[in-house]
């Protein structure tokens, strides 16, 4: 151990990268085997919108792990409300959707994704208090409660908007795909990547360069440490489970439109993804979440244009092998 | 005693709804004539040894496992392909068993030690990615499994209805090859429900229970918490393929929905929880409550549902369509985590008393 002065800056902690440079490497050594350049770039950028969204749905799951050691099973259960309330908000207005200018688009869009961001939120607090409250620190219990919130909440959906599908068309302007040379790249992953970015730079920041950050990032380290120096812990974990929720609504709206529609079983599809991806990041680090939906999307489409009966089970192989390697996931944030 | 190895009901009211449950299915074709009686009571003796098996995870090693509906499917589908592709008779019923339950056995190993080793919301997670995989395989191969529609057969020529083994005139029931079947499913159920409870009431299951309130302190006593998990975790598989089998056999046919769907997972957790987690005879009353409601309470909720829409009340009807009954049921699970976290079982042994099965981490 070297002697610190009282002066020396502190010394910073070693930065890993290897988890960084494993989607880059992945994408650099399927340039040969796929052949074709430009269907590299379009899968690649599809694989990033992908990703994107799927790391906008799981966030909130390895934040509200990471801080409070509570695992939401019916986190599903907000992706698919969130998509419900859109399609609230586009059903009257079907004129604009199908108008053809961005901004007339974009005054529908808008206010649906933050209604169903504002309803998720609000519904992640209800979950909060009745369901989870009662049984802090009871891992078996917080699964069984949130697998029966999961249930009632699938099931109310049903019994409001009926067990069909509800088509939920993209808007005009949104549709087609920007050409550039042979490469035909989605506008409307072009936007989801952007709104992903924007979302993981905004989690970043308030997690790295803000108080409540500071808290949040003490939190996940010891809990009663930030609890013995006078923080009201609670109230914190309650924001961070209403902001994953809200977030997870946005996810949903997202997925709905890259789907185009909206069903109530999306919640199960899509919660077996983010465990893969939380799991894959390691529970409770953001970027760890990041990189593991990245890697997931990129996977899923390499393997589906590649192999395309290996892509059913690829989720499951990526994890396997990533566990071999760090067996906590890419970033291991918490002791437990 | 010893067929109950020495774990007794512990209630007068339990061991005379136990009694109950057991004679009433025992004697199902000769009370309650007609195929909906016999298939329900079929179904709740495969769903009981089912459940039992759950149990012996969640109850006893406090591990949640979603994979458990993969087991019972792998038995399912071994015996179904079996029978589809050798034809009716007596080798490929054993062929079916003889792949099946190593299949299953090995399955739940390589999960085990592959998941086991940490913490249990980390094998609730793999688990159900795993069974997920294992689903859309399931449907994708359709060359062997019949894709969605699953796989129809023929049973060997002695379980089959059209077989009269006592004709009507000696004692006033006929007596077929449909009645054999039953029995056939009630004995290996009992069977298999007797094995586990001398399981959980072995030395071996006092392990478990001590993983279960404490593995950090079961470890510094010098148990290997991995083997003896995974050790559950292979046995559990193997009961739940058995029971796999016998819905297979019963059914005459295998498919998605009959025996993988993630919903089955839930019924089951749904199941051991109202009867009560870490008790195996929760498994009997959990599997008889839940699907005499599952065959009864759905009629009924039809008639409140158009006595309602009747009436002219607003969002009722669509609350209380049969369809719907998972709702109310999920509630009802919910509020038995919360306020009966011992479920029926514990509720009548001790007043919802203080062995608490919910408490581990």
């Amino acid at each position: 151990m070297t002697e610190l002065a009282a002066t020396d800056p502190l010394p910073k902690p070693k930065r890993d990268i290897a988890p960084i440079l494993l989607p880059i490497a992945l994408a650099l050594v399927t340039i040969p085997l796929i052949g074709s350049p430009s269907t590299w770039l379009t899968l690649t950028a599809a694989s990033l919108a992908m990703g994107m969204m799927i790391f906008i749905m799981a966030s909130g799951l390895t934040l509200v792990f990471g801080l409070m050691d509570v695992l939401n099973f019916g986190h599903g259960a907000f992706i698919a409300v969130g998509a419900y309330i859109a399609t609230l908000v586009f059903a009257p207005f079907a004129a604009s959707v199908q108008a053809d200018s961005l901004w007339v688009n974009l005054a529908v869009l808008a206010p649906a994704a933050l209604l169903s961001m504002a309803v998720s939120g609000a519904l992640g607090l209800v979950v909060e208090r009745v369901l989870i409250l009662p049984v802090y620190g009871q891992h078996l219990k917080q699964i069984l409660m949130t697998t029966g919130g999961l249930i009632v909440a699938e099931q109310t959906l049903y019994a409001l908007w009926g067990p069909q599908i509800i088509p939920m068309p993209l808007p005009t302007s949104l549709r087609g795909s920007f050409i550039l040379g042979d490469v035909a790249i989605a506008k409307y992953r072009v936007l989801a990547t952007l709104i992903g970015l924007a979302v993981f730079i905004a989690i970043q920041l308030v997690l790295n360069r803000t108080k409540l950050g500071l808290l949040i990032r003490a939190g996940v380290e010891n809990r009663e440490m930030v609890e013995a120096l006078g923080y009201r812990i609670r109230r914190l974990f309650l924001g961070v489970f209403m902001t994953g929720s809200a977030l997870a609504g946005l996810g949903g709206v997202m997925w709905a439109l890259y789907r185009e529609q909206v069903h109530a079983s999306m919640s199960d599809e899509l919660t077996v993804l983010i465990f893969v991806v939380v799991i894959i990041g390691g529970l409770g680090s953001i970027g760890g979440c990041f990189i593991g939906a990245i890697l997931v999307a990129l996977v899923a489409n390499y393997g589906g244009f590649l192999v395309p009966k290996l892509a059913l089970v690829s989720n499951i192989l990526l994890m396997v092998a990533i566990l071999m390697w760090r067996p906590r996931g890419l970033y291991a944030v918490t002791s437990r | 005693m010893m067929l109950l190895s020495g774990d007794p009901p512990r209630s007068r009211v339990l061991t005379l709804v136990l009694v109950v449950i057991i004679l009433a299915l025992a004697a199902t074709p000769f009370l309650f004539p007609g195929a909906k009686a016999l298939n329900v009571a079929a179904k709740i003796c495969v769903f009981a040894a089912l459940v039992a098996s759950y149990d012996l995870l969640l109850g006893y090693t406090g591990s949640v496992s979603f994979a458990h509906t993969m087991f019972y499917g792998i038995g399912s589908y071994a015996i179904a392909i079996a029978l589809y592709g050798m034809g009716p008779n007596w080798a490929a019923v054993a062929t079916g068993i003889v792949v099946g339950l190593p299949l299953a056995a090995l399955l739940a190993l390589a999960i085990g030690l592959f998941s086991l080793r940490v913490a249990a919301i980390f094998f609730a997670m793999i688990t159900l990615a795993v069974a997920s995989a294992f689903q859309v395989l399931a449907s994708q191969l359709s060359w062997l499994t019949g894709g969605e529609d699953g796989r129809s057969f023929q049973l060997p020529e002695l379980l089959r209805p059209g077989t009269v083994l006592v004709s009507k005139s000696l004692f006033g029931f006929e007596i077929n090859g449909r009645i054999l079947t039953f029995y056939l499913v009630f004995a290996v159920s009992a069977l298999m429900i007797l094995a586990l409870l001398r399981v959980v009431n072995s030395p071996f299951g006092r392990v478990l229970q001590a993983i279960r309130e404490n593995r950090f302190r079961a470890e510094a006593l010098g148990f290997r918490t991995v083997f003896h998990l995974t050790y559950a975790n292979c046995l559990a598989a193997l009961v739940a393929a058995g029971a796999g089998i016998l819905n297979a056999l019963w059914l005459r046919y295998a498919g998605p929905d009959t025996s993988l769907s993630f919903s089955i997972m839930l019924d089951i957790l749904l199941m051991v929880v109202i009867g009560g987690m870490g008790t195996i005879y929760g498994a009997i009353i959990g599997a008889t409550i839940f699907i005499l409601a599952q065959n009864y309470l759905q009629s009924l909720m039809g008639v409140a549902s158009k006595a309602a829409s009747e009436a002219g009340l607003p969002l009722l009807p669509g609350l209380l369509h049969p369809d719907r009954w998972l709702l109310w049921l999920g509630l009802l699970f919910i509020a038995s985590v919360y306020f009966f976290p011992t479920g029926v079982v514990g509720r009548l042994r001790n007043g919802g008393g203080h062995k608490s099965a919910g408490a581990s981490h």
